[in-house]
């Protein structure tokens, strides 16, 4: 009874402390709400309208139609004119340029035996035939705009001979659930969730210990009967509300802004978000009780964050990393949100499907509360 | 004269604290008796706060016992935090929280129960004047307010020993010798008080002293019998060229100290000197001296003689 008053007197305070803390009250709200907009609008991997320059040595209608074709594909923007190769390959360099497209003086024997054009499969064993039409000079650094440009290598070009594109068969039916567009903002907008979340949780509480001591409150009270685990939960309360608050804007923003579903699974995606909070606040403590001053909390805070963002599958996919870089990233409570905001939210998952992140979760949480206050000493020495 | 055990609040033995080579307390012993006020008095970095600390559990010994109203301490410092008060030497209230909200924090924390905690904060504000000041920031408050309110969370819930970490060190002598009178109030309702200060005119308030140097006790008792037993007498030496006589005199035997107060020179003579007046006056550094006077020991003499250059 007593240690429940306390845990509500801490909650108190530090709500009372928050509120006339505006800076802090401030960021609650404007870092999701800024952060959504300028991530939902300007995190883009479908590439488009990439620079390019022309080099066309052919100098014919059929180079220029075969210009104007490829600019229609809306992948890439022709942006120079130049006359050599090398003046390509300089503009390319001094980053002008992510390309170059060169178009040979043989172009028009070229493309009549192209096979792209349409005519009918002439026998491969004609060297003069395998040719293909012109060359990209591509800068290849950026694997995502080498990626752009490779889509563009067997681009149909019957329609210089004004006929339809034919309509040739894949080898494969490809079907794209939960985001059949392929926008973007269907899979940032979620995951920014967890991004945020493990920035504010980590970076308030984190300073919450440290707040304290630095302030001069610490020596008073520790010198009260509160108990390490009733100040650890007093405090971290206001942050869940908090965070809950943030998880609101970030998902209804993004819903009204982008048209990010919500799902159906609403009571998962609440246990979820509050085991999320609960991890990171946890974190933080932990941080909390290691810093010696509010500044080195911040810096402990970036070490943590910056992991969570590009580990976790926010940015890069989590299949795509070295096994050993998994398993790392599996150490971050980012990376579990981060597979279970998208399976609720997108994919209409449940916390059963996705039990081992849930249950993950639950042990960080309870783990680093024991840990935090372990670590908290009522002494001084 | 043998206190029972009962009416003994403080009693440590062979106390020490190392931080690293440096030894804070060296070997103190303390014995203070329930109802009274008992100063640690001493220059900053004697060891006073550091000997506090030990007592409240703050830092642990590194050797020596401690027991603290019948409580083994460390070992038992949670349970003795619900039967003592604590004020900090710097402020450490919540700058950002009102008087009020401070104090029902508090009252809560100390586990007071529901009903009593209006009450008693009542009380407290009513008793330490902060009633008009109940919605103010502690943190926009003034030094002589703020060490109230410290004071008014200190003795929220009542407790029978309260420690003061140089409590006084941030007001002015106004409200200083008004939170003195506090303390006797308190002293008077059975609250026993344990304060540190460097100030002589706060230690000669306190009952009993205990005057530490290099985190060793160099003499304990009241004010009054430590005056009595300083070993020294006190004579002030009026006259030109009080700096020259100082100088000569410094070095001469049977003089312990000798320090310049305005115009006078204050001049600690040894005891075993029958006539400490003629045995200036025969001095030949003291011949224009226009009045030399034995006078009344005050604490700082004893301190004096107790500590430093003085003690022998």
């Amino acid at each position: 009874m007593r240690s429940l008053s306390r845990v509500s007197a801490i909650f108190l305070k530090e709500l009372a402390q928050l509120r006339r803390d505006r800076m802090t009250f401030g960021m609650v709200i404007m870092i999701p709400l800024i952060q959504l907009i300028l991530f939902g609008y300007a995190i883009n991997t479908n590439i488009r309208d990439i620079p390019v320059a022309v080099v066309d040595q052919s100098q014919t209608a059929l180079s220029r139609i075969l210009i104007q074709m490829v600019e229609a594909t809306r992948v890439v923007k022709v942006t120079e004119r130049l006359s050599t190769p090398e003046e390509a390959e300089a503009a390319i360099k001094s980053a002008r340029v992510r390309a170059a497209f060169v178009l040979p003086e043989d172009l028009s024997q070229r493309i009549v035996r192209s096979p792209a054009v349409g005519r009918g499969t002439p026998p491969s064993t004609d060297e003069e035939t395998s040719r293909p039409v012109a060359q990209w000079i591509v800068d290849g650094s950026d694997t995502m705009i080498a990626g752009a440009i490779k889509s563009l290598r067997s681009m149909p070009l019957s329609e210089l001979n004004r006929q339809a594109p034919n309509r040739s068969t894949p080898t494969f039916e490809v079907a794209l659930f939960f985001n059949p567009e392929q926008r973007t903002a269907i899979n940032i907008v979620p995951g920014l969730v967890g991004i945020i979340l493990t920035m504010t949780m980590i970076m308030f509480t984190s300073a919450a210990i440290v707040r304290e001591r630095e302030r001069g409150n610490m020596e008073m009270l520790i010198n009260t009967p509160v108990r390490p685990m009733e100040l650890m939960i007093g405090k971290i309360i206001p942050y869940i509300f908090i965070g809950l608050l943030q998880t609101v804007i970030i998902l209804g923003l993004g819903h009204l802004l982008f048209n990010v579903p919500f799902g159906d699974k609403t009571f998962d995606l609440l246990i979820g978000t509050l085991l999320f909070i609960g991890a990171s606040l946890s974190l933080g403590l932990v941080l909390s009780t290691i810093a010696q001053s509010q500044l080195q909390a911040t810096q402990m805070t970036v070490f943590v964050l910056l992991p969570s963002i590009l580990l976790s599958g926010f940015m890069f996919p989590y299949e795509g990393m070295p096994l050993i870089a998994q398993y790392i990233a599996e150490a971050f409570p980012a990376t579990h949100f981060m597979r279970m905001v998208r399976g609720f939210v997108l994919r209409d998952a449940g916390l059963v499907d996705l039990h081992r992140d849930v249950l993950w979760m639950c042990g960080f949480f309870v783990l680093g509360m024991t840990i935090a206050a372990l670590r908290f000493k009522k002494r001084l020495d | 004269m043998i206190a029972p055990a009962s009416d003994i609040v403080v009693r440590a033995e062979g106390l020490v604290k190392k931080f690293k080579d440096f030894r804070a307390v060296d070997g103190l012993d303390l014995t203070i008796e329930r109802g009274m006020i008992y100063g640690f008095l001493g220059p900053n970095g004697s060891g006073k706060t550091t000997a506090m600390r030990m007592l409240t559990g703050l830092l642990t010994p590194t050797d020596g016992t401690v027991e603290v109203l019948g409580l083994s301490v460390p070992r038992d410092a949670e349970t003795l935090k619900y039967k003592i008060g604590y004020m900090t030497q710097t402020f450490s209230l919540y700058g950002d929280l009102t008087v009020l909200e401070n104090l029902s924090f508090m009252s809560t924390i100390y586990g007071l129960p529901r009903k009593m905690r209006q009450d008693r904060i009542r009380e407290v504000m009513d008793r330490y004047e902060l009633t008009d000041l109940k919605d103010r920031f502690a943190g926009k408050m003034s030094g002589g307010q703020r060490q109230r309110l410290a004071l008014a969370t200190a003795v929220l819930h009542e407790p029978q020993l309260l420690f003061l970490d140089e409590p006084t060190s941030a007001v002015d002598p106004e409200s200083r010798r008004h939170f003195w009178e506090q303390l006797f109030d308190l002293v008077e309702n059975g609250t026993s008080i344990i304060v540190t200060t460097h100030f002589m005119d706060e230690a000669e308030r306190c009952h009993k002293i205990a005057i530490l140097e290099s985190g060793q006790k160099r003499a304990d008792g009241a004010p009054k019998e430590l005056m009595a037993a300083m070993g020294a007498n006190v004579v002030e030496i009026e006259g030109p060229n009080l700096r020259e006589i100082r100088r000569h005199l410094l070095g001469t035997d049977g003089v312990m100290a000798a320090a310049q107060l305005g115009a006078r020179l204050r001049v600690l003579v040894k005891d075993n000197i029958r006539d400490p007046q003629s045995f200036l006056k025969e001095k030949p550094e003291t011949d224009g001296a226009t009045l030399i006077e034995q006078v009344r020991p005050n604490l700082e003499d004893v301190f004096v003689t107790a500590t430093g250059e003085g003690r022998q």
